[in-house]
C-alpha cells in the first residue's frame, strides 16, 4: 500500500476542512445546496483516503469490509425512510456518532501509544478521553430516547419528578470525582472509573431527554446534533487530529445555533426547555382569560365557495397535516386555485413540525414550489389583506393567547396572526387541544369557522367541489 | 309546527320575511311553511318559486295569523293585523318597542309572544341573528351606490389620454355596521375615504377597511360598554363641528350613519356645513327615517339645495337581498330556539329574554343592559411606551449589552491566559483551531435558509461521521485485539452515518423545486 507523508496528510485534511465549510455554506439557498452536498461527499472521501493511506494505519482489509457493509446499510435505510419519519432518523443517527465517539475513546485509552505519554501531555490526554466518552455516552442514550419519543415508542409526555435536577447535579459531581480518580490512575487501572462514568453518563442522557416533553423535541434533536459535534471534537483533541476538531466544531456550533433559534421562536430560554420539568412555563400566572364567542362550523361546499371567491389565500400547515398525509391533495388544491388566478401561499412557523425546517421538507416532497412557502415574519404583514386562511393541523402556532393572555402557558411565543385575515378556516378532526394543552380562542372568533374531518379526506372533498 | 309568512301591508315595505332559500332551511328545521299569496312579489319572489321550495300558499292574512304557530314578519304589525292573531302565537318582526308601547300592550292583551328582532342584544353570539347589522350592511353599501349615482364624477381616479380624472373624496360619519360597509364599498370603488367616529376603538377597524380615521385633538372617548357612543362634551362637539366644516369644503360625498334605535338621530351636519360644500357634492343621510343627521334632510326625498348640493333622503331597500339576509337571521334565531323538534322559549337565554318583549300576556320591556363584547371583560390594557421611554429603554439595553460583552471578553481573556500558562504547546495549537472553527461555524450556519434546516441537520450528521477517522487510526492487523475490534465497530457505525446521511440529504434537496 502507498503511504503518504504526514505533511501531505495534513494538507489533505485542510482541503477536506475547506470542502466541509463550503458544504455547509452551500445551504444558504436551495440552488447552491445541492452543490454543497457534493462538496461534503468529496471532502469526506478525501479525509478517509488521506487517513487510510497515512503512516501507521493497518488492517486495511477490515476497514474496507466495515465501510462496505456500512454503505449498504446506510443506503438501504436512506432510501426507504419517509419524510415524516425524518426526525426519528436524524435522532438515531446522532446516537451512532455518540456510540462511535465512546468506542474511539475507549480505544484511545487502551492504545499503547497513549500509555507511553508522560506528564502534562498524558494528563491532558486522559482528560480529553474522559470528556470525549462523557459527551459521547450522553449523546448516545439521549438520542435513543429522542428517537423513541419521536417514533411514539416512548410517551411524549415529559417524565420528571421533584428531585430530578438535584439527582442530576449529584451525578455530575460523581462523574467529576471519577474523573479525578481516572486521571490519577496508572496504566489501564483507570478502566473501572471510566466504565462507571460511562454508565452514569448514559443514565444522565436517558433521564435528561425523558424529562422533556414531545413538543420540545425539535430543540432536543438540535441539541443532540450539537453534542455529536462536540464529541467528535473531543475525539480530535484525544487523537491530536485537527480535522476532527474542526469538523466537530462546525457541527457543534451548527446544532447550537439551531437550538437557540428554535427557543427564540418559542420565546423560551434554552435552559428552561432543557432543564425545566413539566410544570415550568412562561406563564405569568393569574386567571386565564375566559373565552368569549362561540365555535361555528361550515361544511365543505361552503368552504369551497369561500375559496372560489377569494383573491388571496394563505395555508398554515402543522404537523397534523403531515400525519394525515394531506400534503399531496393540498398541493393539488393549491394548483387548482393558482390556475384560477388566486395568490396562494404557505406560512410556516419556526417550530411547526418535529424538526427545524421539517414542514418545508414535507411540502417539498409534495412538489410545492419553495418560493410560495413563507416564514412567519414575512407572512404576518400580509394577513390583513388576505381573504381566506386555511389552518390545517396546526394549533398552538395560531393561538392568539400567546399575544394577549399573560396567564397562558404559551404567552410571549411569536405566532402567526391568522385572525387578522378576513376569514379563517380551521381544519381539525375534533375540538381537542394542541401540544400545549391550551384552549385556542381563535376557534371562537367571529371570523373563524371550523371544518371538521380528517385533513386528507377534507382536502380531497374540497378539491372535488372546487373542480366542479 | 307551522311557520307562516304574511304579505307586508305597508306600501313602502318591499321586503318579505322569507325567500325560497330560507323556506328550504325552515323545512330542514322541521317546520311546515305557509306563505300568503303574493307575499314575495315586491321582492321578486313568485308564489311558484315558494311552492317549488316546499311552502304552501294560502290566500289570506287571516289564514296565516290564525293558522300558524310562528309568524315571521318584517314591519311591526298594524292593529288590524294584531286582531287576526291567535292566542299563544309566537311572532318575530321589527317592533321598535321603545316607541310602540301601545302596540306592545295590544300584543300582550292578545297573549301573543312577540319577539322584536330589533331588540336582539348586540353580542358576538347573536351576530348571526342581528337584523340591525345585516340591514345596516345593505344600507351602507347602497349609500355609496346611490351617492355615486347622484354624483357627477367618477369615484376612482384615472390618468387617461384625455386628461386626469380626480378621485372622489368620501366622508363617512359613524363607523358602525353601516358606516364600515359604506367605507368598504367606497374604497373598493376607488374613492379616497375618510371616516369619523367619537369612539376611539373603531380607529383600527376603519383603517383596516382602507380609510383614514379623522379625529379631533380632544382626548375624549365616546365608547360605552353598550357599544353605542355616548353624548360628548361641549368642547368635543365644538371641535367636531369645526372638523366637519374643514371637511365640508373638501369632500365630494358625505354619508352619515349615526343612529341610535329608539331615539331621534343626532344632528351632525348643519346647514352651514352644507353651505360650505361645493356644488355637485352629495349628502346621503342614512338616518333620514329617524330625523336625519343633516339639518336639511327631507325624509323620503332626493332634492338639490340652493347651492347645488344633492340631499339623498331615501334609499332602495334592495328587497331581494334584504329579504334573504333577514330571512336568514330569522332562521338562525329559530335554530337557536330548538327548531321544530326541540322548540323551547327559554327566558333564561340572554337573547330570548331580551328580544321577547311580550310573553304570556305581560310586557317585558325595557330589559337590563347587557355589555357588548369585546369591550366587556376588560382586555389587559397594553399602554404603548412613549417615545422618550422607548429611547431610554433602548439606550439601557445597549449599555447592558456592552457591559456583558466586556465582561465576557474579560473572562475569555483570563481563561486563555490560564491555558497559555499551563498547557503544552500542542494543546494550544489544537485549541486555536477549535476556537476558530467555532466562529466559522457560527457565521456559516446563521446564513442557512430556514427552509433548509432539516437538510442541514442531515448533512451535519453525515459530516459528524468524521469520527470514523478515529476508528481508522486505531485499527491494527490483529482482529483479535480488543482495540481493533472496538475500532472496526466504530468505523462501521460512523460509516452508516456518512453514507446514510449524505444520501438522505441529497434525497431531500432534490425535492425542493421552484
Amino acid at each position: 500500500m502507498i503511504e503518504i507523508a504526514k505533511e501531505i496528510q495534513t494538507a489533505a485534511y485542510l482541503f477536506a476542512s475547506i470542502l466541509f465549510i463550503l458544504s455547509l455554506g452551500g445551504l444558504a439557498s436551495q440552488e447552491s445546496a445541492k452543490r454543497g452536498v457534493v462538496y461534503g461527499i468529496v471532502g469526506m472521501i478525501v479525509a478517509i483516503i488521506a487517513t487510510v493511506l497515512g503512516q501507521g494505519v493497518e488492517g486495511h482489509i477490515y476497514i474496507i469490509a466495515a465501510i462496505a457493509v456500512a454503505s449498504l446499510i446506510g443506503i438501504m435505510v436512506a432510501r426507504k425512510v419517509e419524510m415524516t419519519s425524518m426526525p426519528q432518523l436524524v435522532a438515531i443517527l446522532h446516537s451512532f456518532v455518540g456510540m462511535a465517539a465512546v468506542l474511539v475513546g475507549f480505544g484511545s485509552y487502551l492504545d499503547p501509544e497513549t500509555q507511553a505519554l508522560t506528564g502534562a501531555s498524558h494528563m491532558i490526554h486522559l482528560v480529553e478521553v474522559f470528556i470525549g466518552i462523557f459527551i459521547g455516552a450522553i449523546t448516545f442514550t439521549g438520542s435513543i430516547v429522542a428517537w423513541g419519543k419521536l417514533d411514539g415508542k416512548i410517551p411524549s409526555k415529559p417524565w420528571a419528578f421533584k428531585g430530578l435536577q438535584m439527582m442530576n447535579v449529584i451525578l455530575m459531581i460523581a462523574c467529576t470525582i471519577l474523573g479525578v480518580l481516572f486521571c490519577n490512575a496508572h496504566g489501564t487501572e483507570g478502566m473501572l472509573p471510566l466504565l462507571i462514568m460511562t454508565g452514569i453518563a448514559s443514565f444522565i442522557g436517558i433521564v435528561l431527554v425523558m424529562a422533556i416533553g414531545g413538543g420540545d423535541m425539535p430543540v432536543v434533536v438540535s441539541m443532540l446534533n450539537s453534542y455529536s459535534g462536540w464529541a467528535a471534537s473531543a475525539a480530535g483533541f484525544m487523537l491530536g487530529n485537527d480535522l476532527l476538531i474542526v469538523t466537530g466544531a462546525l457541527v457543534g456550533s451548527s446544532g447550537a445555533i439551531l437550538s437557540m433559534h428554535m427557543c427564540h421562536a418559542m420565546n423560551r430560554s434554552f435552559f428552561a426547555v432543557i432543564f425545566a420539568n413539566a410544570t415550568a412555563s412562561s406563564s405569568q400566572g393569574g386567571e386565564k382569560k375566559a373565552i368569549e364567542g362561540e365555535v361555528t362550523a361550515l361544511n365543505h361546499e361552503e368552504v369551497a365557495t369561500l375559496l372560489k371567491e377569494a383573491k388571496s389565500v394563505v395555508i398554515v400547515p402543522g404537523y397534523g397535516m403531515a400525519v394525515a398525509k394531506a400534503q399531496y391533495p393540498i398541493y393539488d388544491m393549491v394548483q387548482t386555485l393558482r390556475k384560477a388566478g388566486k395568490n396562494v401561499r404557505f406560512a410556516i412557523h419556526p417550530v411547526a413540525g418535529r424538526l427545524p425546517g421539517h414542514m418545508n421538507v414535507l411540502l417539498a416532497e409534495a412538489n410545492v414550489p419553495y418560493d410560495i412557502v413563507l416564514e412567519m415574519d414575512e407572512i404576518n404583514e400580509d394577513m390583513p389583506e388576505t381573504d381566506v386562511v386555511m389552518v390545517i393541523g396546526a394549533n398552538d402556532v395560531v393561538n392568539p393567547s400567546a399575544q394577549d393572555d399573560p396567564a397562558s402557558s404559551i404567552y410571549g411565543m411569536p405566532v402567526i396572526e391568522v385572525w387578522k385575515a378576513e376569514k379563517v378556516i380551521i381544519m381539525k378532526r375534533s375540538m381537542s387541544a394542541g401540544y400545549s394543552g391550551e384552549d385556542n380562542p381563535l376557534f371562537y372568533k367571529p371570523n373563524s369557522e371550523m371544518l371538521y374531518g380528517d385533513a386528507k379526506a377534507s382536502v380531497e372533498k374540497l378539491l372535488s367541489y372546487l373542480k366542479s | 309546527m307551522k311557520v307562516g309568512i304574511p304579505s307586508e301591508v305597508s306600501a313602502n315595505e318591499l321586503r318579505v320575511a322569507a325567500t325560497p332559500k330560507t323556506v328550504k332551511r325552515l323545512l330542514k328545521q322541521g317546520f311546515e311553511v305557509q306563505i300568503q299569496k303574493g307575499a314575495g312579489i315586491k321582492a321578486n319572489f313568485s308564489d311558484k318559486e315558494f311552492e317549488e321550495a316546499g311552502a304552501k300558499i294560502v290566500n289570506t292574512a287571516a289564514d296565516i295569523y290564525g293558522g300558524s304557530d310562528i309568524v315571521l314578519k318584517v314591519k311591526e304589525p298594524t292593529t288590524e293585523e294584531v286582531g287576526m292573531m291567535k292566542e299563544g302565537l309566537v311572532m318575530l318582526s321589527y317592533l321598535w318597542p321603545a316607541q310602540n308601547q301601545d302596540l306592545l300592550k295590544k300584543l300582550a292583551d292578545k297573549k301573543v309572544n312577540a319577539i322584536a328582532m330589533d331588540a336582539i342584544p348586540r353580542i358576538s353570539r347573536a351576530q348571526k341573528m342581528d337584523v340591525l347589522s345585516s340591514m345596516a350592511n345593505i344600507a351602507g353599501y347602497r349609500a355609496v351606490i346611490e351617492g355615486s349615482y347622484n354624483f357627477g364624477r367618477f369615484l376612482n381616479g384615472q390618468i387617461t389620454a384625455a386628461g386626469k380624472v380626480e378621485p372622489a373624496k368620501v366622508l363617512v360619519i359613524g363607523a358602525g355596521v353601516a358606516g364600515l360597509a359604506a367605507i368598504g364599498a367606497a374604497n373598493s370603488l376607488g374613492a379616497i375615504v375618510r371616516a369619523f367616529d367619537t369612539r376611539k376603538e373603531v380607529a383600527e377597524q376603519i383603517e383596516s377597511m382602507g380609510a383614514t380615521f379623522l379625529t379631533v385633538e380632544i382626548e375624549e372617548d365616546g365608547a360605552t360598554s353598550s357599544g353605542y357612543s355616548k353624548e360628548m362634551s361641549k368642547e368635543f362637539i365644538e371641535a367636531e363641528m369645526k372638523l366637519f366644516l374643514e371637511q365640508a369644503k373638501e369632500v365630494d360625498i358625505v354619508i352619515t350613519t349615526a343612529q341610535i334605535p329608539g331615539r331621534p338621530a343626532p344632528k351632525l351636519w348643519m346647514d352651514y356645513h352644507v353651505a360650505a360644500m361645493k356644488p355637485g357634492s352629495v349628502i346621503v343621510d342614512l338616518a333620514a327615517s329617524t330625523g336625519g343627521n343633516c339639518a336639511l334632510t327631507k325624509n323620503g326625498e332626493v332634492y338639490t339645495t340652493e347651492n347645488g348640493v344633492v340631499m339623498v333622503g331615501k334609499l332602495s331597500q334592495l328587497p331581494s337581498q334584504a329579504s334573504q339576509l333577514y330571512g336568514n337571521n330569522l332562521c338562525h334565531l329559530l335554530d337557536d330556539m330548538g327548531k321544530a323538534e326541540k322548540w323551547k322559549i327559554d327566558m333564561e337565554d340572554a337573547v330570548v329574554s331580551r328580544a321577547m318583549v311580550t310573553y304570556n300576556g305581560k310586557i317585558n320591556w325595557p330589559p337590563a343592559p347587557l355589555p357588548v363584547s369585546p369591550t366587556a371583560g376588560g382586555k389587559p390594557k397594553v399602554i404603548p411606551p412613549t417615545e422618550a421611554e422607548t429611547k431610554a429603554s433602548n439606550e439601557a439595553a445597549a449599555k447592558k449589552a456592552t457591559t456583558s460583552m466586556i465582561v465576557m471578553l474579560a473572562v475569555v481573556g483570563g481563561l486563555l491566559f490560564l491555558v497559555g500558562k499551563f498547557a503544552p504547546s500542542e494543546f494550544i495549537q489544537h485549541f486555536t483551531v477549535f476556537v476558530l472553527a467555532i466562529f466559522v461555524g457560527w457565521q456559516l450556519i446563521t446564513n442557512v435558509a430556514h427552509a433548509l434546516h432539516t437538510p442541514l441537520m442531515a448533512v451535519t450528521n453525515a459530516i459528524s461521521g468524521i469520527i470514523v477517522v478515529g476508528g481508522l487510526l486505531q485499527t491494527t492487523h490483529d482482529i483479535k485485539d480488543p482495540v481493533t475490534i472496538i475500532a472496526v465497530i466504530a468505523i462501521l457505525i460512523a460509516s452508516i452515518n456518512i453514507v446514510g446521511g449524505f444520501f438522505v440529504t441529497h434525497r431531500m434537496l432534490k425535492m425542493f423545486k421552484k
